[in-house]
C-alpha cells in the first residue's frame, strides 16, 4: 500500500531524510524508530503529503503522492505528532467537520463519528471544547480523526504520546487489531510498544535506515541474542562446558561460594536445543545441580543503542 | 493495488467524469471549510464582539461625525459610506488575522492540508467564511437605510450600490489579510501588516497624497499615476456614486485574486 522509493529531503543545507526506501503491504504494521531528529517525523509528513520530497518517489495504494495526491490522500489516515485540533470547536463539531471533509455525510458521518467516539472513549467529554481537554484526551481527538473513515493506510507519529498506562495498552491493541485490515506505520520512542503491536521495524539515524526486520530479526541482533545463562551448584569449579559443540565461547561471570555463574555464547537458534540437552548429560555425570539455564533472547534498547549513535557523536 | 489492469482501468473511468467530479469536490470541500470556519468565529464571543463594535463605530462616525443630521441630504454616501475605507481598515484585518496564523500555531494546518483538500479549496473555503462575516456586519447597518428612507426619500438603487462596493471594499482587505496571516503564526503579527498594506491601497489614490506628491516631485507623475493605479478609493466612490463599472469590478476582483493566490504561494514556501 505505501512504497516509498530513495526518498530524500532537506532543509536548507541540513538533510533531514536520505535515500530512504520501504515497502508496507496490507496487514503489516511497521514500526518507525530512531533517535530525536532522526527524520521520523518529516518521512511521515511526506508520505501523507505535508512535505514534497527533493528527490525519490512516494506511492499511496497505486498513486504516486506527486501527481494525484487528492485520490492517494483519501486513503490515509493521518495522526501529526503533536496531535493537533482546532481548539475553537467542541470534540463532537471537530469529528463532525473531520468526516465531512472526508466525503461522509448524513447517517454515514453520524454513525463514523459514534463509531470514533467509543472506540476512543470520548464519550465524557462529547460537547466539550478542545481548547480545555487535558493533553491525553486532545491526543485521544486527534487519533479518532484519524480513523473516523475506516482508511486502508495509517499513518501515525507517536500515537501513544501523552497517554496514560491503561490508554497506551488499549491503543496498541487497537494498531495491532486495524492492523490485520490495514497497512499501518507509526512512530514510538518506546521500544516494547514495537514488540506488542509491530510486524516489522525500522530503524533509522540521522534520516537513514540503518535497520529493517521483524522485531525478533532486530532482536537477534544484540551482542548477547542466543547465549545461554548457567547457574550450577558444584563441590569443585566445573569443567568441560567449552567443549559442548556449538558454543563459541563460555564466560565465567562472578559467582558465590558452591554457586557458579556461566554464559555461553552460541549463534545456534532457540529452536536448537543440543547444547542445553549437552549441559544436562554433563551436569548429571559430574553430579552438578541446574540451578537456572535460560536462554537470551536479546534486547532491543541494546540494539537501537548499538545501531544508533548517541547525541554527542554527531 | 492488486494488478496493473485494475488500476489502468479505474484510472480511465476516474478520466471520462473526473472534470465534474472535481467541481463537485471543490464545492463540498469549500463549503465544510467555510462551514468549520463560521462556527468556530462563533464559537466564542470574539465574533459577535467584534460585530457589535463595528455597528457602534460606523454609527457614531456617521451620527456625530459624519454630521448626518446636519448635511441634510437623504443619502448615505457622504454620512456613512465616507468612513469604510477606515473602518474596514481596522475591522476587516481584526477579523481574517486568524485565518491561517491561527492554524499555522495550533499545528492543525498539517492535518487540513493532507485531509483530501487542494489547498485552494480551503483558501477559498476561509476567505469565503471570513466573508461572510464582514456581509452579516454591514447588513446589520440596515437601521441606517431605514432611517434615511423614514426621513426623506433617497435613491434606493445608490444606496445598495453603496453597500456593494463596501462589500467589494472588505472582501478586497480581507484578501490582503489572508495573505498577511499566512505569512506568520503570529496573529498580531498578520493584523499590523495587513493594516499597513490596505493603509497603502487607500493613500495610493487619495487625491491629498497624490497632489502632495505630485509637488515634491513634479517630473515624477507617471510613477504617481502608476502607483496611483492601485488605489482602492476611486473604485470605491464610484460605487458611491451609483455606478457599477466592469473595470472597478475588475480592479476588486483581480486584488482578490492576486492576494488569494500570493496566500497559496506563501503557504506552499513556508511548508518547505
Ligand atoms: N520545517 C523544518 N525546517 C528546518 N528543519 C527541519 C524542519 N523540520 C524538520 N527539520 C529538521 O529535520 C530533522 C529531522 O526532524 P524530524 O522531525 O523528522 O525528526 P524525528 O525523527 O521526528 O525526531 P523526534 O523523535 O524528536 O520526533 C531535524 O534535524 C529537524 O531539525
Ligand atoms: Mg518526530
Amino acid at each position: 500500500m505505501i512504497e516509498v522509493q530513495n526518498v530524500t529531503k532537506s532543509f536548507g543545507r541540513k538533510t533531514a531524510v536520505e535515500n530512504v526506501s520501504f515497502v508496507v503491504k496490507k496487514g503489516e504494521v511497521l514500526g518507525f524508530l530512531g533517535p530525536n531528529g532522526a527524520g521520523k517525523s518529516t518521512t511521515m509528513r511526506m508520505i501523507t503529503g505535508y512535505l514534497e520530497p527533493d528527490a525519490g518517489k512516494i506511492t499511496v495504494g497505486g498513486m504516486d503522492m506527486a501527481q494525484d495526491a487528492l485520490h492517494a490522500r483519501r486513503l490515509i489516515g493521518y495522526l501529526p505528532e503533536s496531535a493537533p485540533a482546532y481548539s475553537d470547536l467542541s470534540v463532537i463539531d471537530f469529528l463532525n467537520f473531520a468526516a465531512e471533509i472526508r466525503g461522509l455525510r448524513g447517517a454515514a458521518r453520524s454513525k463514523a463519528v459514534d463509531r470514533v467516539i467509543e472506540m476512543c472513549f470520548l464519550g465524557s467529554v462529547r460537547h466539550q471544547s478542545i481548547d480545555t481537554l487535558s493533553k491525553g484526551y486532545r491526543h485521544r481527538t486527534c487519533f479518532a480523526q484519524s480513523v473516523i473513515h475506516d482508511p486502508e493506510v495509517l499513518v501515525m507519529d507517536e500515537p501513544t504520546d501523552g497517554l496514560d498506562p491503561n490508554q497506551k495498552h488499549e491503543v496498541r491493541n487497537l494498531i495491532k487489531e486495524m492492523g490485520k485490515s490495514k497497512a499501518i506505520v507509526f512512530s514510538t520512542h518506546i521500544l516494547e510498544e514495537v514488540e506488542a503491536a509491530c510486524t516489522r521495524a525500522i530503524i533509522i539515524d540521522r534520516g537513514k535506515v540503518v535497520a529493517n526486520g521483524t522485531p525478533a530479526d532486530l532482536k537477534g541482533r544484540a551482542r548477547n541474542a542466543g547465549s545461554l545463562l548457567l547457574t550450577l551448584k558444584a563441590t569443585s569449579a566445573p569443567n568441560g562446558l567449552e567443549k559442548i559443540p556449538g558454543v563459541d565461547q563460555l564466560e565465567t561471570l562472578s559467582g558465590s561460594e558452591g554457586e557458579h555463574h556461566f554464559r555461553l555464547h552460541s549463534r545456534k537458534s532457540a529452536k536448537d536445543t543440543t547444547i542445553e540437552e549437552a549441559i544436562a548429560d554433563l551436569a548429571l555425570k559430574n553430579s552438578w545441580r541446574i540451578i537456572r539455564l535460560t536462554r537470551e533472547e536479546g534486547r532491543l534498547d541494546e540494539v537501537f543503542r548499538s545501531i544508533t549513535l548517541p547525541d554527542n557523536v554527531r | 493495488m492488486t494488478t496493473d489492469s485494475t488500476i489502468t482501468s479505474e484510472n480511465q473511468t476516474a478520466g471520462t467524469d473526473s472534470a465534474t467530479e472535481g467541481v463537485a469536490l471543490a464545492w463540498h470541500n469549500i463549503r465544510t471549510v467555510l462551514k468549520r470556519e463560521l462556527l468556530a468565529s462563533f464559537y466564542s464571543p470574539v465574533g459577535y464582539v467584534f460585530i457589535v463594535i463595528f455597528l457602534l463605530m460606523s454609527g457614531f462616525f456617521t451620527f456625530m461625525v459624519g454630521q448626518f443630521f446636519e448635511i441634510g441630504e437623504a443619502s448615505l454616501s457622504r454620512s456613512f459610506f465616507l468612513w469604510h475605507p477606515w473602518l474596514w481598515l481596522v475591522f476587516v484585518p481584526a477579523i481574517g488575522m486568524r485565518l491561517w496564523a491561527e492554524e499555522q500555531r495550533m499545528g492543525t494546518i498539517e492535518l487540513l492540508l493532507t485531509m483530501p483538500v487542494h489547498p485552494w479549496h480551503a483558501i477559498v473555503g476561509k476567505f469565503l467564511a471570513a466573508w461572510l462575516v464582514v456581509a452579516l456586519a454591514l447588513g446589520l447597518t440596515f437601521p441606517i437605510v431605514l432611517t434615511v428612507g423614514w426621513l426623506g426619500s433617497p435613491d434606493y438603487g445608490v444606496i445598495f450600490t453603496g453597500y456593494l462596493g463596501s462589500l467589494l471594499l472588505g472582501g478586497t482587505y480581507l484578501a490582503v489579510t489572508s495573505m498577511t496571516s499566512a505569512l506568520s503564526r503570529n496573529q498580531v503579527v498578520s493584523f499590523i501588516i495587513s493594516v499597513v498594506l490596505c493603509l497603502f491601497l487607500i493613500l495610493a489614490g487619495f487625491e491629498p497624497v497624490t497632489n502632495f506628491v505630485q509637488q515634491i516631485f513634479p517630473d515624477a507623475s507617471r510613477l504617481v499615476d502608476f502607483v496611483a493605479g492601485f488605489g482602492v478609493v476611486p473604485h470605491f466612490d464610484a460605487f458611491q456614486r451609483g455606478i457599477v463599472d466592469v473595470r472597478d469590478l475588475f480592479y476588486f476582483a483581480s486584488v482578490i485574486g492576486f492576494c488569494l493566490f500570493a496566500t497559496a504561494v506563501i503557504l506552499q514556501a513556508r511548508r518547505a
